[in-house]
């Protein structure tokens, strides 16, 4: 048993991403060809982008249900603006300041009532899934002018996606965030042992709300690019994503609770979960039966996290 | 005392790894008695009662109860066979009413789920007046003093069907008044035919309501008489007992001018507290368990907010409103949980002893590890920190060379007063050995030291004064020269 977690932590999220692989090359007809890799990539590309910034947050020991709220609210923003003659850069920028300011917001309230993330955010999550619907009416805003779509459909050469190069550089930030800086350390060490973080003098509350803030920031960008992707911002879209974006850090080797994991290895999470929903839709499942399978998912990846947890605890 | 025996343990022992909590622990408790235990810090008290309760398994030995021999109770059997404690900490809930609080668990509806909340309320009204006081069993358990609480505590015991009713500290949190109420009710339970075994720290108490009194010391059993036939001078002696066997390292240090001066400190549950350390000298704080020492500590690191008082450093007056405040006005802190407060168990040698300094080996905020490792590699070898690498987890050192992590992560921030708070809890002998060694160089190298202990000879080892608090209160400042451990203890336990 001792050997099948430890042989876990190391090799598991590669083993869990070549049996699945294999399993959708068999059973899935048409998945391993370049449209259904092509479109796992896409997929990849956005929930990889927000999954940066959840990374960054749960490692801090924090999380965020309100993903999928954030992307809706921000979504429509982007797209009213871009709809409405505002000049694509600017309203880029404002998308993603605002995502950044809402970070801002989400980290002050649960630094500051000290109150566990996930119910500050779910708080969130119901307040932004509601505000998209009523502000919307309920319909979508489509339409975006077609410069705009190249950050999500457009290609360097004729075959590399331009979304990727914006992933890469994403990754490369959230990277160097974590593993480079002196933030960096506070983040890991707050997630790691709150306690003693405070004692050794860090600003909780300073980290707490910047690393929300950053992650508000990542989401937004995904948020863009979906939009781009998708040319439409639907006021329902996301509700999914918050726990999509957790499992991928979960099995990507994000401790529940903080203090461990790395963005490079939540990527391969990203793609786990992109491969399942393209695998299962070409096997004929909709999107409910989804559900249940990164439900399961889920909890499996739980579970061995809390498992190794409560070993290392008693030990 | 002719009366029957009703519980006894024969050579019961617990060891946990590298402490012997308890060891060959002989002794009988007889029916109606009320049996004190007394003992310092440590004695084996606690762990005695949850041998007995059921909530420690003992590594060796038997308890007897009624003559019946188990190697180990669980806390169901334990309840079956009618002991009940009431533990330092309230074991309340407190929005729920007296009654509910007094029948928690307890089905009283022979067995049927549904509950009959009129029922109880009376049932717990009749131990109420029983025990001769006015509580209204509807009230929730919150609204009343702790006091009062204490005898819901009592109530919740002897609705069960007690035999045997163990307190631990009991009137630590009643007023004088209450503390009567509550002697009143133990004489009450005793006249019933109930044995008590009473734990406390106030020798006072116990010559006023104790037939008989045990001492324990370091985990040892010492002996047990009749309370008419010892004095209070000879019981401190007992407790205490011991001569310092350990050596402790010596110095040589003439302390230089002041460092930290503090007056009239008062929050976070400690009382105008004013005292004045110079460069270069160790400072000790004595007191029992919760008399206020790392409260009091909280309060100077920032970790804790003070109400009224003043703190000055090199004599200008500063202001830790937090931690990193306290650390940037050169205090640092090696707390008293290690392994949830000190050191970060997941997380690398080097990765830990940068953490507070982390502006020191960061150039346009990029961590260097070169730097890192350079800082770190520095206080590893200094501190003959037992690991193969600057890399190895924290985790996988022993607690000796955890401490010596913490250190060198305090010291690494530049901090020039340290406060140690049972710098030497759960460390081997050798170990310790060195932890007073480096504690001796720093201050020969011009640091400052606060240390708070409850190992009374390590603390006389290594002070150059005593600070004594007394359930938060300063209880009187001693000198090197006039170290006794007696009267240390007397000041500590409010006697004088």
């Amino acid at each position: 048993m001792d050997k099948f977690f430890k042989f876990y932590k190391k090799y598991g999220i590669f083993v869990v991403l070549v049996v699945l692989f294999a399993f959708f090359s068999i059973a899935a007809e048409g998945f391993l060809n370049t449209p259904s890799l092509m479109n796992i990539l896409r997929q990849s590309v956005v929930y990889g982008v927000m999954v940066v910034g959840v990374t960054i947050v749960m490692i801090s020991g924090g999380t965020d249900l309100s993903v999928g709220g954030q992307v809706a609210c921000n979504g429509l923003l982007i797209a009213y603006m871009l709809t409405h003659g505002v000049p694509i850069p600017v309203a880029i920028l404002i998308g993603i300041v605002s995502g950044m300011a809402f970070g801002v917001l989400t980290g002050t309230l649960i630094a500051s009532l000290k109150v566990a993330p996930l119910v500050v955010t779910l708080c969130f999550m119901l307040i932004l899934n509601g505000i998209a619907v009523v502000v919307s009416g309920g319909y979508p805003i489509y339409d975006m002018p077609k410069s705009f779509l190249f950050i999500g459909q457009g290609n360097i050469g004729s075959v590399f996606p331009f979304s990727v190069l914006i992933l890469a550089l994403a990754v490369l930030i959230g990277w160097f965030i974590l593993h480079k800086t002196y933030f960096g350390r506070q983040i890991y060490a707050l997630g790691g042992n709150q306690g003693a973080a405070r004692l050794a003098g860090i600003n909780v509350f300073k980290v707490r709300v910047f690393t929300y803030m950053i992650s508000g920031g990542f989401i937004a960008l995904g948020c863009i690019m979906l939009l781009a992707r998708t040319n439409s911002a639907t006021p329902t879209a996301g509700a999914t994503y918050p726990f999509d974006c957790m499992t991928a850090c979960v099995l990507g080797g994000v401790s529940w609770g903080g203090g461990s994991g790395n963005i490079i290895t939540t990527m391969l999470g990203v793609v786990i979960i992109a491969m399942i929903g393209v695998g299962l839709l070409l096997m004929g499942f909709d999107s409910n039966f989804q559900q249940i399978i990164k439900g399961l998912i889920l909890l499996m990846a739980l579970s061995i996290d809390a498992i190794q947890r409560n070993k290392a605890e008693k030990a | 005392m002719n009366s029957e025996i009703i519980l006894s343990t024969r050579h019961l022992c617990k060891y946990y790894p590298g402490v012997k909590a308890m060891d060959d622990l002989s002794i009988d408790f007889h029916q109606g008695e009320v049996h004190a235990i007394v003992g310092e810090n440590g004695a084996g008290k606690s762990t005695m009662i949850k041998m007995i309760a059921g909530a420690a398994e003992p590594t060796s030995g038997t308890i007897l109860i009624d003559g019946q021999e188990y190697t180990k109770l669980t806390p169901a059997q334990a309840k079956e066979k009618g002991i009940e404690v009431i533990y330092q900490e309230f074991n309340l809930i407190g929005g729920m009413s007296c009654a509910e609080n007094v029948f928690l668990n307890q089905n009283t509806s022979g067995g049927k789920p549904i509950v009959n909340f009129k029922e109880r309320a009376r049932r717990a009204k009749e131990i109420f007046d029983r025990l001769g006081v006015d509580i209204d069993p509807n009230r929730p358990v919150n609204t009343y003093t702790p006091g009062y609480m204490q005898i819901v505590e009592i109530a919740k015991a002897i609705s069960k069907n007690i035999r045997i009713l163990i307190m631990d500290e009991p009137t630590a949190p009643l007023t004088v008044s209450e503390v009567e109420l509550m002697f009143r009710i133990v004489e009450d339970l005793k006249a019933q035919g109930i044995t008590i075994i009473y734990v406390s720290h106030r020798l006072e108490e116990i010559f006023r309501i104790a037939d008989r009194v045990s001492v324990f010391r370091d985990g040892h059993y010492i002996c047990t008489n009749d309370i008419g036939n010892i004095t209070r001078k000879e019981l401190i002696n007992l407790m205490v007992g011991r001569e310092l066997t350990e050596s402790y390292p010596p110095r040589t240090v003439t302390p230089g001018e002041e460092v930290l001066r503090i007056e009239h400190l008062t929050g976070n549950g400690v009382e105008d507290i004013s005292f004045s350390v110079q460069k270069g000298e160790i400072l000790g704080f004595a007191g029992l368990v919760g008399a206020g020492r790392t409260e009091l500590m909280n309060v100077i690191y920032g970790e804790a907010k003070a109400k009224s008082g003043k703190i000055f450093i090199h004599g200008k007056e500063v202001h830790n409103s937090s931690p990193t405040a306290a650390i940037r006005h050169g205090i640092g802190l090696i707390p008293e949980d290690r392994k949830n407060l000190g050191v970060f168990l997941n997380f690398s040698i080097n990765w830990n002893t940068v953490i507070m300094s982390l502006k020191d080996v960061c150039t346009y905020g990029i961590v260097s590890r070169k730097k890192e490792s350079a800082a770190a590699e520095k206080y590893r070898k200094r501190f003959a920190i037992k690991a193969p690498s600057g890399e190895n987890l924290v985790k996988s050192l022993s607690g000796g060379n955890q401490q010596k992590v913490v250190l060198a992560k305090t010291l690494a921030a530049n901090t020039e007063i340290l406060i140690f708070d049972e710098p030497t809890r759960g460390i081997d002998v050798g170990a310790k050995q060195e932890i007073y060694k480096l504690m001796n160089e720093l201050v020969e190298e011009g640091h400052t030291i606060l240390m708070v202990s409850s190992d009374m000879p390590e603390l006389l080892g290594m002070a150059d004064r005593v600070l004594v608090i007394c359930e938060g209160k300063q209880t009187g400042i001693v000198e090197r020269q006039a170290f006794d451990q007696a009267h240390i203890l007397e000041l500590a336990s409010g006697e004088q």
